[in-house]
């Protein structure tokens, strides 16, 4: 049962996989990292059955690799995601992303009255809760959850 | 001995410290406030150390008019000697011409050691302050806090009940969009105070303050009439009613006249009721109360300048 599944979506050889995005989520990620601008190969995998999540989405490209930043951002988006380096068809390097205990510069504050929608101030939120995640933004004072983010 | 008396002067590092945001202050440092604000309050009194900011430059940087806290500061500083630079309103300032808020400071500061600012969006002092050497004291951010405001009042509460832990204390008017109402119940969860919420349907207290009181094992009952609990507590913090916060003038209409508290609601109030008004008041408290021994929201303007004397010698080292 368990082998059969990962069939769905074909091999890379070089490349990232990042897989346990939630439902419905995988769109957003493939935002983040603005695919499709690249010449590699770009699989989307929707609503696949997982054992960590009840369905989950998977995203693989071929030929990328992964910033920090982008880390960080689909920390935001997919909480429990895992990311994988590919190299010649094999893992070279597998990770957890990890929420960090502060968002710079990538979340866009949801108060229009908040300075940094008005003033040249790059955004920063403190994450004050993990699930369900909720930030606050450091100028503001607002808490906003992850229906109400909006990446920059 | 020597070591114990460097480990409390660590306790509090007021001095260079900005005073942003309530959230910013823990139970012991707004007591230490308090207790500064007495202190200063006393000496007031009897005349002594009236030069307490000599030499020291106050800048009051109002983006945004607000006339009465602007004196008060401007009051509270130059009462103690210190001198006064800054300007009442945007229009006159580099702002017009588009100067971002973080060059503003930057100037400013050159020219004094510490300022006070208003501005109309929120989060402004705190984008201010992490920009500046010198302290900033936030006189009101847009809707998000007005620290000084949120001292005073419990200075307030404090100088008439000898203590704020633990009493009944009833918000009345318009919890919804008032950000005094918000600060001060967050405050007085360090408090443990039994808190009542009394409001119109359409102006109840937020989700996320009810949901932050609850996190913190906060007593709270909410009501929408003033008499079920006038009876009951120890302070009824009044709040304006704005019309403009009523998409329906007829729901306005309904509303306006249920809060507004009368002479002859305080027959069977307790001894030691409080009542309290951030001010300015329009017909929210009759005129006949202000005469009761309950009515204090006078005093609770005044008290604004001790509160401010005492946060600004705190933050520029004076008193510590």
């Amino acid at each position: 049962m368990k082998e059969r599944k990962e069939i769905k979506i074909p091999p890379i050889k070089e490349g990232i996989v990042i897989d346990h995005i939630p439902k419905n989520h995988v769109l957003r990620v493939a935002q983040i990292l603005a695919v499709g601008k690249e010449e590699g190969m770009v699989t989307i995998g929707m609503n696949l059955m997982s054992n960590k999540l009840k369905s989950k989405d998977v995203i693989k490209i071929e030929g990328r690799d992964l910033t920090d930043s982008e880390i960080n951002k689909i920390s935001i988006i997919a909480p429990e995601a895992t990311v994988s380096f590919i190299k010649e068809y094999r893992i070279e390097e597998k990770l957890q992303v990890r929420l960090p205990k502060k968002v710079s510069k990538i979340v866009k504050c949801s108060n229009q009255k908040c300075i940094t929608r008005h003033q040249n101030v790059p955004t920063l939120f403190i994450v004050v809760n993990k699930k369900p995640l909720r930030l606050k933004c450091h100028y503001c004072e607002k808490t906003i959850s992850r229906k109400e983010i909006e990446l920059i | 001995m020597l070591r114990k008396k460097k480990k409390q002067d660590s306790k509090f590092r007021f001095k260079n410290k900005d005073i942003v945001s309530i959230h910013d202050l823990s139970k012991e440092e707004i007591i230490h406030i308090l207790e500064t604000a007495a202190r200063i309050e006393k000496q007031n009194r009897l005349g002594i150390n009236r030069n307490l900011f000599k030499g020291k430059v106050l800048a009051t940087l109002f983006f945004e008019v607000s006339t009465r806290t602007r004196l008060s500061f401007e009051s509270a500083f130059e009462k103690l000697g210190g001198k006064i630079i800054g300007f009442a309103d945007a229009g006159v300032s580099s702002t017009k011409k588009g100067e971002s808020l973080k060059d503003t400071v930057n100037t400013v500061e050159q020219y004094a050691d510490i300022i006070a600012m208003r501005h109309p969006l929120d989060g402004a002092a705190r984008l201010a302050a992490d920009n500046t050497k010198i302290p900033i004291i936030n006189g009101g951010d847009g809707a998000n806090q007005h620290p000084t405001q949120t001292l005073l009042d419990l200075y307030t509460i404090k100088k008439s009940q000898d203590h704020i832990t633990e009493l009944k204390i009833a918000m009345v008017g318009d919890l919804k969009y008032g950000r005094t109402v918000h600060s001060l119940a967050v405050a007085l969860s360090l408090f443990k105070c039994r808190l009542y919420f009394v409001a119109p349907r359409q102006l109840r207290m937020p989700e996320d303050i009810k949901q932050f009181l609850k996190e913190k094992e906060i007593a709270f009952t909410e009501h929408e009439k003033v008499e079920e609990v006038i009876e009951t507590v120890d302070v009824l913090y009044v709040t304006r009613i704005q019309q403009e916060r009523f998409a329906d003038p007829i729901e306005y209409e309904k509303v306006k006249n249920v809060y507004v508290i009368k002479k002859d609601m305080l027959n069977h109030v307790k001894p030691n009721l409080a009542i309290m008004h951030p001010l300015p008041r329009v017909n929210e408290i009759s005129t006949d109360v202000d005469n009761t021994k309950h009515a204090i929201y006078f005093q609770q303007a005044a008290n604004g300048i001790p509160i401010r004397q005492a946060v600004m010698a705190l933050a520029l080292g004076i008193a510590k």
